[in-house]
């Protein structure tokens, strides 16, 4: 119910602070709730803090998804909705 | 007999400021605006020391004129600061309606205790503007008021021009068919403040997009015949969707406008998305907005291409024939959304 | 942007419809709960509904945490401010909401109230560093995403013995929320609300892990799939929801596998669980009082708890007679169906929570999708 975006480790600062990066800008968040992200790795953001590491096998994995739910569109006449 | 000249000891920019004796009306009052605004503004109205400045209007014209108050925070800004902001703010007012801009005056509340040196950035970089478009701040006025009672400065700007016989330019004439045309990319004067307010704490390398408008609006006016422009607008606070809604409410029709043709910078969509802002409503300070007669719509976006102010120029969307006067819009998504009117301020969420 | 833009692709969108239109089944209907208001607005700003079959309808649930913040928590917020004269820190949402005397927060900031709009709770502890010789509460809503957050800077609070900082905790919780509706009446008995699936919330899901709606598919046998906030994410949850629903399987399925585990974030339990335990019960605005579904702060953290240092008591606020807030959370009417929409209740004047909140049902359908309320010629 949040918003929360997907963002790029960039920078490890003191204590549990670190700079995100989405699309060019550059935001400081805390590292609090994901003790082992790395530099490179992609959080969720909400409220200045990452909630949850963003897993980079399964967001290829999902978008293979929405694509093969395509192709079988393609294949099959569907109805018009 | 010549007497002795009066000594008074020149202003410190660098470590001074504002205090209740530069609006007592007395001598230190005239000094300061003899050593920063006239000295900045430098013409010959200002020169001839009236509290009131004779102008000259070319025959047959009609006189346009808009006001209007600056009251931002923080005061410099990426981009600009409130001295270029309320000069290029006005002038776009009076350009909206088709008008050469020929005259400023410029009114500034001064809080206790704001450093000259900040002052003096301020009324260079208004100076700066002023020349830079060739619209000079004729007259102008300076208070006092005491310390907490003002955000460091207030600065209100009046504009006038003149419109040549036979124009007819205004937010009632968008008519169904038209085309609704930007003049460039949206959000960023909004973003680039925002960037600047302690509590959201971001970095970005967006700037305020702050520009005077009328040699664009002078270019695309003579490209087209008259009447071939119906409305302009520069979208400001409440940005693009309020323009729009503003002028659909005025004209009494509705809009379908095309989400993938509006032209938005990736660091502000990123900006946006992070703080849970809709760059639609994000206030600009160097675009416009035209809505133009069909035909008029192609040549139109190439002269403003051409134009330095207008190199991203897009159609973004078509006036309809709607009597409830709905903003609406595809999305890029392919689904159909209205565009309301912003209410109240738009505040960043959690949710 | 990086894992967002290619969720938004239109022609993947348009695909993925057709695929919708195909499989779901010209004789019989679906309804379809999002639960989070994140959904809610998603499928409002990019006109999802649109997209779907006519057959298929999705109804707003009740997870925005502002829609369901009651008018006496925000009374006590103000009270905090203008009585006790403490600063008190708020996420931008809670703002507007109108609550008693005709107040809001923005009114009692123009009554001198000192209300300062926070964008993290760690500002809010900022806040408190900066003016030691004031109280400053942070006011402290949300489900479990923003949960985390809240139970990390009472920690810090405590680690740095700041003395003049405290928490309002109106936290509360998404499975509570679920059991409440899928147990109401209507859904029960009358079968007024039928929910055939819901889609579940992305990120609370990524906190809570995909684990606690098990339960909800076992128990009630309805399918849940967990779905990310992109349009795309919706659309496929929603085409898994159907899929679950001809085959008459009642799963969890997690499409927001690239976020979400079965176990969550384990780490944020373990906080949440360390500062926070259950309240017996909590009023949520439009479903009345719900036992277990809300935290409040633990004995052990006891100074930063506002509550028991101002010694708040808490005094419910019926709502407007005639605003449908509650029934509209619950799904059992649409926000058309409020005599007050449009009419009294607009973002300007909001009359009830529901549209106060850019995710509030009324507010999305008013700013994104009234226009299908009239019939509209194009030019």
């Amino acid at each position: 119910m949040c918003l929360a975006l997907p963002a790029r480790i960039v920078e490890r600062l003191d204590g549990d602070q670190a700079i995100v990066d989405l699309g060019g800008v550059r935001k400081p968040v805390s590292l609090a709730l994901v003790g082992d992200a790395q530099v490179g790795d992609y959080v969720i953001v909400h409220v200045g803090f990452a909630i949850g590491l963003l897993d980079p096998d399964e967001a290829q994995r999902t978008l293979e998804l929405f694509d093969a739910m395509a192709a079988q569109a393609a294949a099959a006449p569907a109805a018009a909705p | 007999m010549a007497g002795k000249k009066d000594y008074l000891r020149p202003i410190d920019f660098r470590h001074g400021r504002i205090d209740m004796n530069h609006g007592a009306g007395g001598r230190l009052g005239a000094q300061l605006v003899d050593e920063l605004f006239a000295r900045a503004f430098d013409n010959d109205w200002l020169r001839q020391g009236n509290d009131a400045a004779l102008l000259e209007l070319p025959a047959g014209h009609r006189l346009a004129m808009s006001t209007d108050g600056h009251v931002i925070a923080p005061l410099f800004f990426p981009g600009g600061d409130i001295g270029a902001l309320s000069v290029h703010g006005t002038i776009n007012d009076v350009a909206m309606l088709g008008a050469r801009p020929l005259y400023l005056a410029a009114s500034f509340i001064l809080e206790e205790g704001l450093p000259l040196a900040d002052l003096k950035r301020i009324v260079e970089s208004m100076a700066a503007a002023a020349r830079d478009a060739g619209v000079p701040v004729v007259t102008g006025d300076t208070k006092v008021v005491e310390q907490g009672k003002g955000d460091g400065v207030f600065i209100s700007t009046t504009g006038i021009g003149v419109v040549p016989p036979g124009r007819r330019i205004g937010g009632a004439l968008a008519r169904p068919g038209d085309a609704v045309l930007l003049s460039g990319t949206i959000g960023e004067h909004g973003v680039a403040v925002l960037s600047k307010r302690e509590s959201l704490e971001f970095e970005t390398a967006i700037v305020s997009d702050t520009a005077a408008l009328h040699g664009l609006v002078a270019a695309m006016l003579d490209a087209v015949p008259e009447g071939a422009v119906r409305t302009l607008r520069d979208p400001t606070r409440g940005g693009l969707a309020t323009t729009l809604n503003e002028i659909a409410r005025q004209s009494g029709v509705g809009m379908e406008l095309d989400e993938a043709a509006v032209p938005v910078l990736p660091q502000v969509e990123a900006a946006c998305e992070l703080l849970g802002l809709d760059p639609l409503y994000i206030a600009n300070e160097g675009k416009l907005v035209a809505v133009v007669a069909p035909d008029a719509a192609e040549p139109l976006l190439a002269v403003m291409r051409a134009h330095p102010l207008g190199r991203q120029a897009a159609r973004i969307g078509v006036v309809a024939d709607d009597a409830h006067r709905f903003v609406q819009m595809r999305t890029r998504f392919g689904g159909r959304r209205i565009v309301d009117w912003l209410s109240g301020e738009a505040l960043p969420r959690i949710c | 942007m990086k894992y967002v833009d290619e969720y938004r692709d239109g022609e993947l969108a348009r695909r993925i419809a057709a695929r919708i239109a195909a499989e779901a089944r010209p004789d019989r209907r679906y309804h379809f709960m999002e639960f989070c208001g994140g959904h809610t607005h998603a499928i409002a700003r990019y006109g999802i509904g649109e997209l779907l079959p006519p057959q298929l309808r999705m109804i707003h649930g009740p997870g925005c945490p502002v829609c369901v913040l009651p008018i006496g928590r925000i009374d006590q917020a103000i009270g905090l401010a203008l009585q006790q004269r403490a600063i008190v820190c708020t996420y931008g949402d809670t703002m507007r909401v109108p609550a008693s005397e005709s107040l809001s927060l923005t009114r009692a900031k123009a009554a001198g109230g000192d209300i300062r709009m926070v964008y993290s709770a760690a500002d809010a502890l900022k806040v408190a560093r900066e003016h030691p010789d004031r109280e400053v509460v942070f006011f402290a809503i949300g489900f479990e995403t923003t949960t985390p957050p809240t139970a990390v800077v009472i920690r810090q609070a405590q680690a740095e013995g700041l003395r003049n900082f405290s928490v309002l905790a109106c936290h509360v919780l998404t499975p509570s929320a679920i059991t409440h509706i899928l147990e109401s009446a209507e859904v029960r008995q009358y079968g007024t609300v039928p929910i055939d699936g819901f889609i579940g919330p992305a990120h609370v899901s990524i906190i809570i892990g995909s684990g606690p709606y098990e339960h909800f598919a076992e128990e009630y046998r309805k399918p849940v799939v967990i779905a990310g906030f992109e349009p795309l994410d919706v659309m496929q949850a929603v085409l898994m929801l159907v899929r679950q629903v001809n085959e008459g399987r009642a799963e969890v399925e997690n499409e927001f596998a690239r976020a979400v585990t079965r176990e969550g974030n384990l780490a944020a339990q373990r906080l949440v669980a360390e500062v926070f335990e259950l309240r017996e019960r909590f009023e949520w605005r439009g479903l009345g009082e719900v036992p277990y579904s809300a935290l409040k702060i633990r004995p052990a953290y006891a100074e930063f708890d506002a509550e028991r240092r101002f010694g708040l008591v808490y005094q419910g606020v019926p709502d407007h007679k005639q605003c449908e807030c509650g029934a509209i959370l619950r799904g059992v009417k649409r926000p058309t169906d409020c005599k007050l929409f449009g009419t009294v209740c607009t973002p300007e004047n909001p009359m009830g929570s529901c549209m106060v909140s850019s995710e509030g049902a009324c507010a999305a359908h008013y700013s994104y999708g009234r226009f299908k309320d009239a019939a509209v010629v194009a030019g």
